[in-house]
């Protein structure tokens, strides 16, 4: 018998309705095909405050936080930015619940000296505005922007080399979370390849340190990024995150989130189509035509206008690797569906927001992110589409980018895309100069773009998928440049794109559909117990 | 090996051309004489005015003209003091972190300018920039004659003294790079490879937005 999450269609189904970006698309599929929809959100914590409380003062593998503190201690609370979650979560952000209680607690033993880094490694500087919202008008107020600030991967005096992994690779961190007595890790884990290692050595490191383990060999090596056990991503950053741990104190505090994304008003989206009623099938008809007819800005402002209401699902502390595998697990029970064998096709619609487009239009590199390297990765055992198989996503693949926060994205997609796709050369002949780039790391620095490397990265994330799949089609795209660009085939409808994709095969293709979002991971087996 | 090209006023500093032309009219050797230039160069002012509203060229031939008669003794003597006392202060907060990130990619750092060399000096030697190209005062006999030197550091004039600097020391244009807040500076952003924008004006903001040119302000700390 199927999953619950597990639907498959039948000649009388309705369409399914996939996100095109930030539009909604009706789409028929063949009988046949398998839909996987999200389970139903984990039943949130009733008492956060009383969970985070009862973390700190039973943590796992080390003493509780109130034991690690003396008067006069010099501590450093680092905590995860804006790319987590998706939307951004209804005030108040978990983050802010577990500053609120560690700050008093900090007060409470004497600790003065505390500052708090927003942990962006290369990723764009928060706003002040996105600040108070993730810590809350009182922290704000208080600490902001003296004492609360985002780290700076290019501030050289502010930046301390604390050893080299075995490749001779430098793990160069923040030196006010390096140098304090106490780091404090606040995370908050929404998928399963955030957190853990990656928090310390990722997040506040600078781009020398990024090279060891964002290059295509890694991602190439990698097994899915989403199951720690088989990513040699996860390897390879946790060769850093044990340095730092070997030389700070580092009290981890990871909280995971359940996957209730919508609004109750938006909650629909979410469903099986041909379970909905009469009014949420109107009003999801509705939604289909208004974001048909409306200018882009206006289909945006649908979506950012509700802060997601995440429940929180839970609350671990202590040491860094102990605390991690509880995350995972709780991030596996929200986001595993059960996944008998793999298909022929793989059908993604790609969303308006990634982790790395918040408050702004997801460009078509971070389309490429989406599809063959967030969605595609989506597994645990085996990928979800067949080695050589096809991946159709819905997605207009607008040449658009935000000016502010994607300036370099631009001459990646307009003049590296042009003169090549392949990701070793990319990085052997653009990677450094680029992120050398004194304009664009001015733009990091004083501005809100992303770091000039962070397009490589972008474009190494799509990697593992690259090699595996035979082809990926994009339906609704409203140009042709940029899909060629990105490696990609266009169709005019879904039907075409499941022609082309049978082209050359005899028999039936099976098709899965993965109705995201919100998130949903396939655990994957395959026949006879062999695993891709 | 490429070089890196800085306007200055408004770039790097938030001085422009009066500021330090006003600390050289106020510190002349005797009470006197600093009440008659002043009041001369307020005579002028309104020429000036209208002259930087049309051709910038113009408007520096007339600002210069009130150095005329000033020791050239003198002019190198005040040049630190100004520069402590009138650049030094207007620094943007995070302009020498932007040389030093040029530094760092190992390129020549240039600063081009419409103020007077001496002054332009200090500034480069604190930035830890390589070069000058500044206008310069002509002299007769020690004594500023109040013109200025060929060529004026200007406009379009800023280009073509680029592309002469590269071709002389072997740069390729394509890989060089340059700074300025200025639409006026458009010749110069338009011969290299890698303009920006820099605390833009509205005019050269929406000219970088158009034709995707990295934008940032260097007005505040990082």
């Amino acid at each position: 018998m199927n999953h619950p999450c597990l639907v498959t269609l039948e000649r009388d189904s309705a369409p399914r309705v996939l996100f095109s970006g930030d539009a909604l698309v009706e789409v028929d599929l063949p009988a046949g095909t398998r839909v996987i929809y999200a389970k139903p959100p984990m039943t949130a914590l009733q008492d956060v405050d009383a969970a985070i409380r009862y973390a700190i003062n039973h943590p796992l593998g080390t003493d509780p936080l109130y034991a690690k503190l003396r008067p006069g201690m010099k501590v450093t609370i680092a905590i995860d930015d804006i790319s987590l979650p998706l939307p951004p979560m209804r005030r108040p952000d978990i983050r802010e619940r577990v500053l609120t209680i560690v700050l008093a607690l900090l007060a409470d033993h004497g600790v003065d000296d505390v500052e708090i880094v927003i942990a962006t490694g290369i990723h764009r500087r928060m706003k002040a505005h996105e600040v108070r919202h993730m810590v809350g008008d009182r922290i704000f107020d208080g600490y902001w922007p003296d004492r609360l600030y985002n780290h700076d991967a290019e501030d050289r005096p502010n930046l301390i080399e604390i050893g080299r992994n075995s490749a001779g690779h430098p793990l160069v961190l923040n030196r006010r979370a390096a140098q304090s007595d106490l780091l404090i890790y606040v995370n908050l884990n929404f998928v399963a390849m955030n957190g853990g290692y990656k928090s310390v050595a990722v997040g506040l490191c600078d781009y020398q340190s990024l090279r060891a383990h964002h290059n295509p060999d890694t991602i190439r090596a990698s097994d899915g990024y989403m199951d720690p056990k088989k990513s040699a991503l996860a390897d390879r950053i946790g060769e850093m995150g044990e340095i730092a741990h070997r030389e700070l104190d580092i009290f981890t505090i990871e909280t995971t989130v359940n996957n209730r994304m919508f609004d109750r008003s938006l909650e629909f989206l979410t469903k099986n189509e041909d379970d909905l009623n009469a009014r949420e099938r109107g009003l999801l008809k509705a939604l289909v035509v208004s974001t048909s007819k409306l200018p882009q800005s206006a289909r945006q402002a649908i979506f950012d206008r509700f802060p997601a209401p995440y429940g929180v699902t839970g609350v671990t502390a202590g040491a860094t690797h102990a605390v991690h595998e509880k995350t995972i697990e709780r991030c596996f029970e929200q986001y595993l569906v059960p996944i008998e064998g793999q298909a022929d096709v793989l059908v993604a619609p790609i969303p308006f927001i990634s982790p790395y487009n918040v408050h702004a239009f997801l460009n078509p590199l971070l389309v490429q992110v989406l599809a063959q390297g967030y969605l595609f990765n989506m597994y645990r055992g085996a990928p979800l589409v067949k080695k050589g198989g096809t991946l159709i996503i819905t997605h207009p693949c607008t040449d658009k980018f935000d000016h502010e926060q994607h300036a370099p994205y631009i001459d990646f997609v307009h003049r590296l895309l042009p003169e090549t796709r392949d990701a070793h050369e990319l990085r052997r002949r653009y990677e450094e100069k680029f992120a050398n780039d004194p304009a664009f790391i001015q733009m990091y620095r004083s501005g809100h773009a992303y770091h000039p490397s962070h397009p490589f990265f972008m474009w190494y994330w799509g990697e593992n998928g690259r090699q595996h799949l035979g082809r990926v089609i994009v339906v609704g795209a409203d140009n042709e440049y940029i899909p060629k660009l990105l490696g990609y085939e266009t169709a005019p409808s879904m039907d075409e794109a499941l022609y082309r994709a049978r082209e050359g095969k005899a028999r039936t293709l099976d098709i899965t559909l993965l109705h995201v979002p919100p998130i949903i991971m396939g655990d994957v087996s395959l026949p006879g117990g062999r695993l891709g | 090996m490429a070089a890196s090209y800085f306007d200055v006023d408004g770039t790097l500093v938030a001085t422009n051309l009066v500021h330090p032309t006003l600390f050289y009219l106020v510190n002349q050797p005797t009470p006197v004489q600093t009440a008659l230039r002043l009041g001369r160069a307020a005579l002028k002012a309104p020429s000036m005015a209208l002259a930087e509203l049309v051709d910038r060229r113009t408007f520096n031939e007339l600002l210069y003209g009130t150095y005329a008669g000033m020791t050239e003794d003198r002019l190198t003597l005040l040049a630190e003091e100004a520069f402590r006392k009138v650049l030094l202060p207007s620094l943007f907060p995070a302009a020498k972190a932007l040389v030093e990130q040029n530094l760092r990619a190992g390129h020549r750092i240039v600063l081009i300018s419409g103020a007077l060399d001496w002054i332009v000096k200090h500034l480069a030697d604190h930035l830890g920039g390589h070069e000058i190209i500044a206008n310069r005062l002509e002299m007769k006999d020690g004594i500023a004659t109040g013109k200025l030197l060929k060529p004026v550091v200007a406009g379009p004039e800023k280009a073509r003294l680029i592309r002469e600097h590269a071709r002389a020391h072997g740069y390729d244009l394509d890989e060089c790079y340059a700074f300025s807040d200025s639409y006026s500076d458009l010749p110069m952003l338009s011969v290299v490879g890698h303009p920006a924008a820099v605390n833009p004006d509205k005019r050269l903001s929406l000219l970088a937005k158009a034709y995707s040119w990295p934008s940032f302000d260097l007005r505040a700390l990082p």
